[in-house]
């Protein structure tokens, strides 16, 4: 038999390339005669441009142009809308400054170092009118759109009427992704309307649909390479106004530009997760049944976009509740627009939903795990469907297991060790596990080899390794013959590398297409062979790069069928997707997160000491990068837990600590022993491989499982994240406060 | 950044004689610090003296004092067997400071002459009178979470974010310096300066002076020593509040004891009264509570560090409790 390749620890095809420098990222292109961007960006946070200066720019050594709303190309495509209809930021359209940051003109000269000097010498002048940046302070202007409209079912706060009741207000500050590979893009005009662009993307194809919106050039004109991003978290998933401005460089100049932006511009120009503010109240009986669920969250957007996302998904379907009712609402400050960040609106509500069962599960005096599944919704109680699969109970029985729970002394603040207070806690996550539409060409060679061609995206999780799994299983061809290219518009369709879809989506054509290239090739062997002849595609044996009767008895290479038939390659291209399981069943991922902490009962630092995740994320197709995955997720969730906040002084609209000394992402050091655990059982519904998404639900639920175990430790219930230690400080004066 | 020159003299008097020339000019050692600055547009130098020439890489006994030279990396110091033995809580200091990849690159005479991390000083379109005399200070009034407790002025509530400083302020250490009148000692607890009026300049040294060294008399602190940093992250974080502690204890009695903290002033904050009233006390719990609660005395807090009042009472107790049983 041959060796099964999905569920394997592969190493990353790539893994070489990326580690010796040989692959090429965005910046790394160098098309003749390139010259160099710097942006110049708003220094207020409302109002208008009154007038540019940009004399000693032009100046200033080097300098080729500054382009601004003053000079800059039209846009055709901004014609269709007029500004502040919430459709994005039209940059260099008009003189209105919506955000601090926002960019008011870019500065081409022939080396970097000369356009950030040059950029450095163009003076602004502003009218400035009062800008609104502070939530709290904002309320009043809150408002809901279509997309989020009021849920209920059953009888809206019936939490009021339990018998056990518990209501709080939880907030997260605004979160900036922060990959380590800044955004940018190069922009070549090869002709006047041919673009060819170098973008640090999540998908190739909405940058080029993006663009031929906006240019109103045939998409074939525009070619988009993104073949290796350097994590990008979500920041990635949308065209932002930094990489229009710098085609519009390059179209006024007639050369190709480059513009990678600052650290500091990160937390401007690329979105953002945005600051909320949410309020659960739940109530149940006092054998812990929930009775009722009342979340009713807030966050930010940009005056002109309204950006929303699943804040409130998971109380809606997480527990197998009668009476569950949301609001979600949006305030709109003088601040870029946000985007989806990792384990997006999930984690924020997450956080929300699962420190308010907590706080709940110590108020009936019931352990947290066990009010969890007490309240397990068997069935979808939202969508009244089955699930495709969860298995959530047993990713609940291996955490607690391996982070050792029953050991666990359920009274706050009872255990220590070494003189630090000691806290166990955990949580649980969900998210959509989805499936959408994408088109893979399959290239057969004479030489065995086998090419896959899609414009799928790599930011980082391995999709090109899963990839040749999945063709290697389905082919019979060994991995070590088979290349994924990705990150080409040229390549057939696919969709952003988003919402922890890829492996369902491109997996899927991948299975589709290999499957249709095996036919090919029996139906050339039957029609071509003679010892095949009899035969059918189905009895065909697939192996090791060869076409077997049942029998056994003959057996053709994929070489020799191709060379007998003198064809170069055989090419076939499939375009998958999903039937109608989605109307039959609910699919969703699950993830379970055990924290153990240390709190130091005098400064109040939080050291979490071991962390186990485990996920129900259907089969497993590569259990080595799915594990760097969760891995990953746990890291960004360490961040969101007790480190990251990006601060405003809400006087000018402007971050104070906009760079990485200051925007604490988690070091190594704040990073403890992860065991990560895959329940790894195939969804039978969701697609061929039955894999469910992984890359949400690893960050998804994770920060109230250190909260959750901080209130173990301490007593202290922290509703605000990050808990730093200042938060935690009064610990010595609240000996006696558990609930 | 600037367009600006840059020299890289070979003798003392050739770097102090290129300063003398150039108002405008800097020394440049390991640029973890200085190139931020000009990146940011707070530091505009038009030329760049790099000092990495001069002969300043020793670390010598001379008698009981260690010398240590200016270009001295933090992490070579942090390693040296002469200050692990000698010095413990200088090694401690100097391990809490920053990351590995930055202490490869920073130097003593750098550390010393860092400059805050207040954010309004880094951002030039905010208001700062330490980087714009006069402009204001956008911390009082503004984000000031970081900021100073004791010491400060109307003008300016930064701190100095170094945690070599404090471990060499308890040390009561020397800094040496080199000008175009010639060298000149200064008690490293004098080298520093509070802001009062002249926010703008962090210490003493004058413009055209160069650190050449730093020396720590002999003590008898090698064994009871502690340095505590408090931070956001487990690394790579300034200190919210740090204390360096070192005592001597004999016979259970606390012979001597230095304190110093980080984080909380725009100098290292020696407590020379929390220091008194320990002295010749058994080293017990109460004690040290006595002593921490003299230590924050007169803490002055804004909006955001009401916290370090309480932090910096309990942590000083910490360390003395972790020096004691060192
Ligand atoms: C992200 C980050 C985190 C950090 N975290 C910490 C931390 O936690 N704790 C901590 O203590 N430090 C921290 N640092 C600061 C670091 O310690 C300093 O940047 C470093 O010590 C400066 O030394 P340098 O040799 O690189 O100085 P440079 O950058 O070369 O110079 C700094 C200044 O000193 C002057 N100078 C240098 N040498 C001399 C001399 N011999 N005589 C006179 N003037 C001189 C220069 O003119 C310049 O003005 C951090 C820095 C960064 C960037
Ligand atoms: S505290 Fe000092 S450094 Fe900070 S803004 Fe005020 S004056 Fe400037």
């Amino acid at each position: 038999m041959k060796k099964q390749q999905t569920g394997q620890p592969m190493n990353r095809v790539d893994g070489r390339l990326k580690v010796t420098g040989g692959a090429k990222y965005f910046a790394d292109h160098q098309p003749a005669d390139m010259q160099y961007a710097a942006l110049v960006c708003s220094t207020i946070s409302c109002g208008a441009i009154a007038g540019i200066n940009a004399t000693k720019a032009l100046r200033a050594p080097g300098v080729v142009d500054v382009v601004s709303h003053l000079n800059a190309p039209p846009v055709p495509g901004y014609k269709k809308t007029t500004p502040g209809n919430k459709n994005g930021l039209q940059i260099f359209r008009d003189n209105r400054i919506y955000s601090n940051g926002q960019p008011v003109a870019i500065v081409v000269a022939n080396t970097l170092e000369r356009a950030v000097y040059a950029a450095s010498l163009v003076e602004v002048q502003y009218n400035q009118e009062t800008h609104y940046t502070n939530m709290e302070a904002s309320m009043d202007k809150a408002f809901q759109n279509n997309r989020m409209k009021d849920y209920s079912r059953g009888e809206i706060n019936a939490w009021q009427k339990a018998p056990v009741t518990h209501s709080a207000q939880y907030t997260i500050p605004l979160e900036v992704h922060n990959p380590m590979e800044l955004a940018g893009i190069i922009a070549h005009w090869t002709t006047p309307d041919n673009l060819t662009l170098y973008a640090k993307t999540q998908g190739v194809k909405s940058v080029q649909e993006t663009i031929q919106e906006l240019f109103e050039i045939p998409e074939q004109n525009i070619t988009v390479h993104s073949r290796f991003v350097g994590g990008a978290f979500g920041m990635a998933l949308r065209v932002w106004p930094l990489e229009i401005a710098t085609i519009l460089a390059a179209k006024k100049i007639r050369k190709p530009v480059k513009l990678v932006i600052t650290r500091e511009q990160m937390f401007t120009l690329v979105g953002y997760r945005p600051n909320s503010s949410q309020k659960i109240s739940m109530g149940a009986t006092p054998d812990g049944k929930l009775t009722g669920i009342t979340h009713e969250a807030v966050a930010i957007t940009s005056p002109y976009e309204d950006f929303t996302e699943g804040i409130v998904a998971m109380t809606k379907f997480m527990y197998d509740c009668p009476n569950v009712n949301t609001r979600y609402q949006l305030v709109p400050l003088n601040m870029s627009t946000p985007i989806w960040m990792r384990g997006p609106g999930e984690a924020t509500g997450s956080f929300a939903l699962e420190s308010a069962i907590d706080e709940l599960s110590y108020k009936l005096k019931i352990d947290p795990l066990q009010l969890r599944i007490l309240n397990h919704a068997d069935t979808d109680p939202e969508r009244n469907l089955p699930f495709s699969s969860k298995y959530l109970k047993e990713a609940y029985q291996i955490g607690a297991e391996k982070i050792g729970w029953s050991s666990r002394n359920p009274v706050p603040r009872s255990m220590q060790e070494n003189g630090m207070l000691v806290g166990y806690g955990m949580s649980s996550g969900t998210f959509g596990a989805y499936r959408g539409k994408a088109t893979v060409s399959a290239i057969l060679k004479s030489d065995g080899t086998l090419t896959l061609q899609s414009a799928a995206a790599d930011i980082g999780p391995g999709t090109a390794t899963a990839m040749v799994q999945i063709a290697a299983d389905v082919t019979g061809i060994t991995p070590d013959k088979i290349t994924f290219m990705l990150g080409e518009s040229t390549f057939p369709y696919a969709p952003e590398q988003g919402g922890s879809a890829t492996v369902s989506t491109v997996g899927s054509a991948v299975s589709d297409v290999c499957h249709a290239l095996l036919k090919e090739l029996a139906n050339l062997a039957i029609s071509q062979v003679p010892a095949f002849k009899q035969t059918t595609p189905e009895l065909i044996i697939y192996e090791d790069g060869q076409l077997i009767t049942a029998d056994r008895q003959t057996k053709i290479t994929h070489e020799a069928l191709l060379q007998q038939q003198k064809l170069p390659e055989v090419k076939v291209t499939a375009t998958s997707q999903g039937g109608d399981e989605r109307k039959k069943y609910s699919m969703y991922s699950f993830s379970v997160h055990f924290a153990k902490v240390h709190v130091h009962p005098a400064t109040g630092v939080v050291r979490i000491q071991h962390i186990v995740s485990v996920a129900d994320a259907g089969a497993i197709v590569n259990t080595k990068t799915a594990r760097s995955q969760m891995i990953g997720g746990v890291v960004g969730g360490i961040g969101m837990a007790l480190t990251e906040e990006a601060i405003l002084d809400h006087r000018f609209g402007r971050f104070i600590n906009n760079n990485y000394a200051d925007y604490h992402v988690p070091v190594n050091a704040d990073t403890p022993p992860t065991d990560v655990y895959f329940v790894n059982k195939k969804d039978p519904h969701i697609n061929p491989m039955g894999s469910k998404g992984l890359g949400e639900i690893a960050l998804i639920g994770f920060a109230a499982a250190v909260s959750n175990a901080v209130f173990h430790a301490t007593g202290i219930r922290v509703r605000d994240l990050p808990i730093t230690p200042d938060k935690l400080l009064h610990i010595a004066s609240t000996e006696n406060a558990t609930t | 950044m600037n367009p600006f020159s840059y020299v890289r003299p070979n003798s003392l008097k050739a770097a102090i004689e290129a300063m003398a020339r150039d108002h405008s000019a800097r020394f440049i050692a390991g640029g973890t610090n200085l190139l931020d600055l000009m990146k940011n547009g707070v530091a505009l130098p038009e030329k760049l003296i790099d000092i990495n020439q001069l002969p300043l890489r020793e670390i010598r006994q001379d008698g009981n004092t260690l010398h240590i030279g200016a270009l001295v990396l933090n992490s070579d110091l942090a390693a040296h067997d002469l200050v692990k033995t000698q010095h413990p809580l200088l090694s401690e200091a100097l391990l809490a400071g920053a990351s590995q990849q930055l202490r490869n690159m920073a130097t003593v005479g750098g550390n010393m002459m860092q400059r805050t991390r207040c954010s309004y000083f880094y951002d030039t379109s905010m208001p700062c009178n330490k980087r714009q005399p006069n402009s204001g200070c956008g911390a009082t009034g503004g984000i000031n979470r970081m900021h100073a407790i004791f010491g400060a002025s109307d003008n300016c509530i930064a701190v100095h974010p170094s945690d070599m400083c404090v471990a060499l302020a308890a040390l009561d250490a020397t800094v040496l310096v080199a000008g175009p009148k010639g060298e000149r000692r200064i008690p490293f607890t004098d080298f520093h300066r509070l802001p009062g009026n002249t926010p703008q300049l962090d210490n003493n040294l004058a413009k055209n002076e160069l650190i050449t060294a730093v020396e720590i008399p002999p003590h008898p602190f090698t064994k009871h020593t502690c340095y505590l940093k408090v931070r956001d992250r487990a690394s790579y974080a300034f200190a919210l509040v740090s204390v360096a502690v070192a005592m001597d204890i004999s016979d259970n009695v606390i012979r001597n004891v230095r304190i110093a903290m980080g984080g909380v002033a725009h100098k290292p904050w020696r407590l020379p009264d929390a220091e008194k009233a320990l002295t010749g006390k058994t080293p017990t719990s109460d004690n040290f509570r006595l002593a921490a609660n003299i230590a924050i005395q007169g803490a002055k807090t804004y909006a955001h560090n009401g916290f370090k009042k309480e932090l910096a009472f309990n942590s000083i107790q910490t360390a003395l409790l972790k020096a004691a049983t060192a």
